[in-house]
């Protein structure tokens, strides 16, 4: 009985905010912790031609590094891992120059509209992704009115010399950086609207009233108060990308592969987990990287964003 | 409604300015015109029309009709950031991501200054605002006060002509706000920089103005010195707005002389008063009458515009009481009554007293 109540005024006192507190701790530990530990003990693992198709010890040294070895030496995983980190970086920055002035756009128009082209920009999630990209190669493909249009533009603009039947489009990292910027593209805009909205118009108004011109009132004021959304749009964009599988498969240059679809290969045709394993530890290890210093940065700003100042 | 400038332009000419928001008209036909160096205070109820005319002022909203002209200068096509005019933001509109300093130093970026005279601008600043020491924090690690102060700085560092200031001191404690605006009084004289400020504080204009307008929906109601106005309200809502007052209706017996003779219902006298008013006999008229310009006596004085009451409330302040007296006719006067000596026996709940006041205490308005 006594333990009861102690055991109810123990919640009562601060029992609801550990759970609460606790919550996204077990998530974390359960979904990604330890996953990424069997990861990573795989990575380390030796290939057999076994079922599970690893093993430790036996003949082979018990913890085996020879995955991780080959990752710097092959230049096939280096090349890949240059290829995706191009790529990812090429579309998030497309997707930043397309994404911000839309994202601007979306805080300066009447609520009406707002609620209308916030809708536009979620749309394309109701339809299947894989749909989207086949879409999008049909629009690639040499016979389509698309790729026909953007021929005939470069016929028009270019010498006489450079003259094309048509713009091989499929199967280059031009194809998979379009599709990337195409599918990534709301995951640039809603952090970047969500930062951009909650910035105090006033702000603004102060700086032109000091003597800004519209274009240095964004510069001053505008774009460093932005810098949160726009370091969480970059990496909403820069981390899936460059993780990328099912785009740079079915649209990109086999020669020239992503290193999604090198695990996946590694994983599938080869049946060399470990080697996948390591691969997949190292990717994440670079993407880790910069979400820690965005994370740094955020508590760092923390004290001193908008919310903060218009108290 | 001109001000007794020496037969030069107006330094502030507002003409027949009209702002509409679709049609709801939030600004209606306001003309006014300020001399340089004057400190003026918009005044009005919330949701007057205030902010938008000050925003006007700084080019933030363009007037539906009519003309602003600043320095001779004709501002309808001239944008925000040409245009000789700060602004003080109520919400202060510090830049969150720069330091003091280079908040206070931000609108300096547009001068042709080296970067020590920069520097020393921005520290005079912070001097006259008494911020100086504090230059490298940023705004979330001062106090609301100084945030204001830094507000200040920002908005005189670049010398404008003119200084709009919207509620400036709406948040800070009565204490500080009354420190603050003799702060502001003695920068407004060093710098001699035009001062608008708006305020819906009837003391706070009363303390800071030259001459300040009334503003009522949108209207200005009457432009003047904050003795004028409060002295000679042209209207019900201006006396009512500036001070309290207990008004009363009244009709006309005679008028002679610049003194008005009129029957009050809820008076049991004839009363005489002092007025410029124009007056009809049979007219219908509002007696207006300031607590602090009535007399409370236990004995019936002599002279005219006596007549008797019975305290039903009051209030003591300290410095003086406040006193609301109820009529024979059941109609509430409100009195206020200084405390000068001590341990006197003022008048007490429910004692009968004669209240008497000068023709010349008395306001007479027509509408
Ligand atoms: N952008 C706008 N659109 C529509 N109506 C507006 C707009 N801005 C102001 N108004 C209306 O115009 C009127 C005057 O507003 P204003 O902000 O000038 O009042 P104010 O006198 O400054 O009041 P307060 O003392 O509360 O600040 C208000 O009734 C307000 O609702
Ligand atoms: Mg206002």
């Amino acid at each position: 009985m006594r333990a009861l109540t102690g055991l109810s005024q123990w919640f009562d006192r601060r029992g609801w905010r550990d759970l609460i507190i606790g919550l996204p701790y077990v998530w974390l530990l359960v979904l990604f912790l330890l996953p990424f530990l069997i990861v990573l003990a795989m990575s380390l693992a030796t290939r057999t031609p076994t079922a599970p198709p690893f093993g430790y010890g036996g003949d082979n040294p018990l913890l085996n590094f020879e995955g991780y070895a080959r990752l710097f030496t092959d230049d096939l995983y280096i090349r890949s891992f240059l290829t995706s980190l191009m790529n990812a970086g090429v579309a998030t920055l497309f997707c930043l120059a397309l994404g911000y002035p839309m994202a601007l756009g979306l805080t300066r128009i009447s609520a009406g509209w707002r609620g209308i082209l916030l809708m536009l920009v979620i749309l394309p999630f109701w339809t299947s992704f894989l749909l989207r990209v086949y879409a999008w190669m049909g629009l690639m493909g040499r016979n389509s009115w698309f790729n026909g249009l953007l021929t005939d533009l470069w016929n028009w603009v270019t010498p006489e010399a450079w003259a094309l039947g048509h713009i091989p489009m499929m199967q280059t990292n031009f194809a998979v950086v379009l599709v990337m910027v195409y599918t990534y593209l709301p995951f640039m805009i809603l952090p970047l609207y969500a930062n951009l909205e909650r910035l105090d118009r006033a702000l603004d108004e102060a700086a032109m009233d000091l003597g800004s011109r519209p274009f240095r009132v964004f510069v001053d004021v505008t774009l460093p108060q932005s810098v949160p959304g726009i370091i969480a749009g970059g990496l909403l964009v820069f981390i899936p990308a460059a993780g990328e599988l099912v785009i740079p498969t079915l649209v990109g240059d086999a020669g020239m592969p992503m290193i999604g679809r090198v695990i996946s290969d590694e994983f599938a045709s080869a049946r060399d987990w470990p080697m996948a394993s390591s691969v997949a530890v190292v990717l994440l290890i670079l993407m880790v990287g910069p979400t820690i210093l965005y994370s740094r940065f955020n508590a760092r700003a923390e004290g001193s964003g908008p919310l903060e100042a218009q108290k | 409604m001109a001000a007794d400038g020496a037969g030069a332009a107006p330094f502030i000419q507002i003409e027949g300015v009209s702002k509409f928001f679709g049609t709801f008209p939030a600004v209606r036909d306001v003309s006014l015109s300020i001399d340089k160096g004057e400190c003026f205070a918009l005044l009005g109820a919330s949701g007057c029309g205030k902010t938008t005319l000050l925003r006007m002022l700084a080019g933030f909203e363009e007037p539906t009709s009519g003309s602003i002209r600043i320095d001779g200068q004709d501002m309808t096509r001239i944008p925000p950031w040409e245009r000789p005019v700060h602004m003080m933001f109520q919400s202060y509109a510090l830049f969150p991501h720069m330091s003091v300093e280079k908040n206070v130093g931000y609108g300096l970026k547009h001068e042709k200054m080296t970067r020590a005279q920069r520097r020393d601008r921005v520290a005079e600043m912070l001097d006259l605002v008494q911020m100086s020491g504090l230059g490298s924090r940023k705004p979330h690690q001062i106090s609301g006060g100084q945030r204001q102060r830094v507000a200040l700085a920002r908005a005189l560092a670049r010398q404008p002509k003119v200084l709009l200031l919207d509620e400036p001191l709406a948040a800070l404690d009565k204490k500080l706000r009354e420190h603050t605006q003799f702060e502001l009084m003695a920068i407004q004289a060093r710098t001699g920089v035009n001062f608008i400020v708006v305020t819906h504080d009837q003391e706070e204009a009363m303390t800071l103005a030259d001459r300040l307008a009334v503003m009522d929906k949108g209207q200005v109601r009457q432009v003047g010195r904050p003795l004028d106005v409060y002295e000679n309200p042209n209207s019900r809502y201006v006396a009512g707005f500036l001070g309290t007052v207990s008004q009363f209706e009244g009709r006309v017996i005679r008028a002679e002389g610049g003194t008005v003779t009129l029957s009050v219902a809820d008076f049991a006298c004839e009363i005489s008063v002092a007025s410029p008013l124009d007056t009809r006999p049979g007219e219908v008229l509002t007696l207006a009458l300031r607590p602090e310009k009535l007399r409370l006596t236990r004995e019936r004085p002599e002279g005219p515009n006596t007549f008797p009451g019975t305290v039903k409330d009051l209030a003591y302040f300290g410095k003086d009481s406040l006193y609301r007296v109820i009529l024979p006719s059941g109609g509430l006067i409100s009195a206020h009554a200084v405390n000068a000596r001590r341990g006197a026996q003022a008048p007490d709940w429910d004692e009968a007293l004669w209240v008497s006041f000068e023709p010349g205490a008395a306001i007479l308005l027509r509408d």
